[in-house]
This record gives C-alpha cells, structure tokens and sequence, in this order.
C-alpha cells in the first residue's frame, strides 16, 4: 500500500516536472522552472522566464527564442542604474559555460514576448523555442502562472 | 550581479562593457539632473491626480498614514508587476497593519494608463493598492515632488517602452520622505524598513 503510494507520488511528481523540463541532443541543455506571468489582454507584452542550464561539457549559446505565442519574442535584460531608473534592452547572444546556467527571473533577464497572439491566461500553457549556435534547438513548454505570481511555487 | 558568476564569458564581457557605460552614461547625466535632492514631503508637493476609481487625489491626502509610492506603468512586463507582487507579498505579511498604510501606483505612461488600465490592472494585485494617473504635466509634477525621473523609449513596431525610478518609496505618517526600498531588495530586509516607518508615527 506505502509502496503503490510511493510510486504513486514519483509519478505525480515526473507528471508535474515534466512540462517545465525539456533535454536537448547534443547540447546537453537542461530549462526548468519554466513559466510566464498571465497578460491581461493582448496589448502588453509579456514575460517568461526559466533557468537554461548546460549539462555538457562544451559551451553553448543561445542565440535566439521563437514561440508561436507571440509576434516576436527576445531575452531582455532589466538593469537599474546608479539614479535607481530601471530600463531593459535586449541581451543579444547569451553563452552559457559547462555546469553554468542562464537564469531568466524577475527583475534580469526574460524573455520578452511582444505583440501576443492571445492573452496569456492562467492555468494554460504554451510552446517555446530556444535556438543555439551550434543550430540545436531546445522545445520548452511554458506554463502560465498569475499577474501577480513570483514564480514556480512562489 | 549574482548571475555574472552564471554566464559565460561573451556575457561577463557585455554585462563589463554595459556597467562601464552605464556608470559613464550616469556621470555625465549628473550635472544635468540635479536630482541628487530627497523627495519632497507629502505635504509640499503640487499635483492632482485622479485613482483608479475616477476619483481626485492630491498628495496631501495620503498623510495621516505611512505611505508607500512606486512609479510604473502597466504595460511594463517585469519590473512593475514584480514590484508590486513584491509589495503584494509585503502587505500580506503586515495582514491587518496593512490597512495603516496607504500604497499608490503611479503611472509614467498616462498616454495608455487611462483609469480604466489602472483599475484593471491594480485589481489583480493587493487591495491596499491604489493606481493613479492623469494628464502627462500632473504626471511631471508628481515625477518631480518625489524626484523620480522617467522617459519613453522607442520600441519595435512603433510601440515604446518607459524606463523609469523602480525603487518603492517610504514616507511616515506625517508625509516625510524616509527611505527607499530597492528593487530586488530581499523582504526579510523590505519588511522591517516599512515595520520601521510605520512604526515611527503610527506606533504599531
């Protein structure tokens, strides 16, 4: 009976880890803790975010990010000055060392998602794409989380 | 910069090249913006606003209670709704004592801020919280009064984005100017300073 709970509970838990992780071929590259914030509408953009982590032993870049979620999507950067006036930009090209990780969250880096096909809704999900150099892509699913969400189980 | 340690080296080197041009774009702004000055108090400052729910405001209406003030706007898809989840979370944490606080959004883009924006967008985030907004020159005034700065930044597509003072304002009871809560200012730090104003004054 505590056995059937146990595994029970490993599936549950695969169940729910498994939307957020997603393993490249070659690249190694590992992205957990994925999510986004709902969107109220369609007229602001919106934001994801997730830790990209590379699990090989060669440096990868990210070079790009694609969802059919939106019109454009792009990794931007929030950076505060030393007069405490925040503004963001996009990063460019992001290389990530071996056994190193990009971390997109609140307040850095995120991806931006402009020009939304349809309101982010709680709850829902949705496809992303991340491009490396090296011509890999990684296919991540995004869930959903509220306006006023921290992040994964926050 | 925590996440320097993270990236590799390409990063390192742009997140070195920004800082350094970010530290040389702030010193030659300094002598343009002399705002090295404190916020006014409450009390002093000059402009009128409208909330959420249409109503007039004036600064002086937020005295008699500790004050928490952020600048934003609501098409802002990181900073604003993490600092107003981040306050969401610290007013959750006073429970009841938060209603000895009064807590204002203001927005720096009044152009798409209308009541109606801010209405929406307030309501999903602390019930303590109010948006105000209003015609751009009381929006300028009020930037003034508490020597925020904000200014609009062409985007892709003819859109534009605002980069703007992301820090949370403290005022006491009395509309004195205390301290500033910074952005990613942790909240077991965040807490006690707003404890601290709150406590000033209104001797919780």
């Amino acid at each position: 009976m505590r056995k059937n709970f146990q595994a029970g509970l490993i599936v549950a838990i695969l169940l729910f880890a498994m939307p957020v992780m997603a393993v490249a071929g070659s690249s190694d590259v590992v992205v957990d803790d994925a999510w986004a914030r709902a969107s109220i509408g369609t007229s602001r953009p919106g934001a994801a975010y997730m830790t990209v982590r590379n699990a090989g032993a060669e440096a990868v870049t990210l070079t790009a990010i694609a969802t059919p979620a939106a019109g454009m999507a792009e990794i931007h950067r929030t950076a505060t000055d030393s007069r405490g006036v925040s503004s963001m930009s996009p990063v460019g090209d992001i290389e990530i060392a071996p056994g190193e990780a990009a971390k997109l969250e609140p307040g850095g880096l995120h991806a931006m998602l402009m020009g939304l096909r349809t309101p982010l809704k709680e709850g829902d999900s949705f496809d992303l794409t991340l491009r490396f150099a090296d011509g890999e892509t990684v296919a991540v699913v995004v869930p959903v989380l509220g306006i006023a969400a921290r992040g994964p189980g926050r | 910069m925590r996440r320097r340690t993270l990236l590799g080296g390409t990063v390192l080197v742009a997140a070195a090249l920004g800082a350094g041009f970010a530290v040389g774009l702030s010193r030659t702004d300094a002598p343009a913006n002399p705002k090295g000055l404190l916020p006014l108090p409450l009390g002093e400052m000059r402009f009128s606003l409208s909330d959420h729910e249409g109503r007039n405001v004036v600064p002086q209406d937020l005295v008699g209670r500790a004050t928490m003030v952020f600048f934003g706007f609501t098409s802002c898809p990181d900073i604003c709704p993490t600092t107003l989840a981040d306050i969401t979370g610290w007013l959750e944490a006073l429970g009841e004592d938060a209603n000895l606080l009064h807590v204002v959004f203001i927005t720096v883009d009044p152009a798409r801020d209308t009541v109606e924006a801010m209405a929406e967008y307030v309501g999903y985030f602390h019930p303590t919280i109010r948006g105000w907004t209003g015609s751009p020159e009381e929006i300028a005034r009020a930037a003034d009064g508490f020597r925020a700065s904000y200014e609009r930044v062409p985007a892709e597509n003819g859109n534009y984005t605002m980069n703007h003072t992301a820090g949370v304002f403290l005022f006491d009871a009395e509309g004195r100017f205390k301290t500033i809560v910074d952005y990613h200012e942790p909240r077991e730090f965040a807490l006690p300073k707003i404890r601290r104003v709150m406590g000033d004054d209104s001797g919780v």
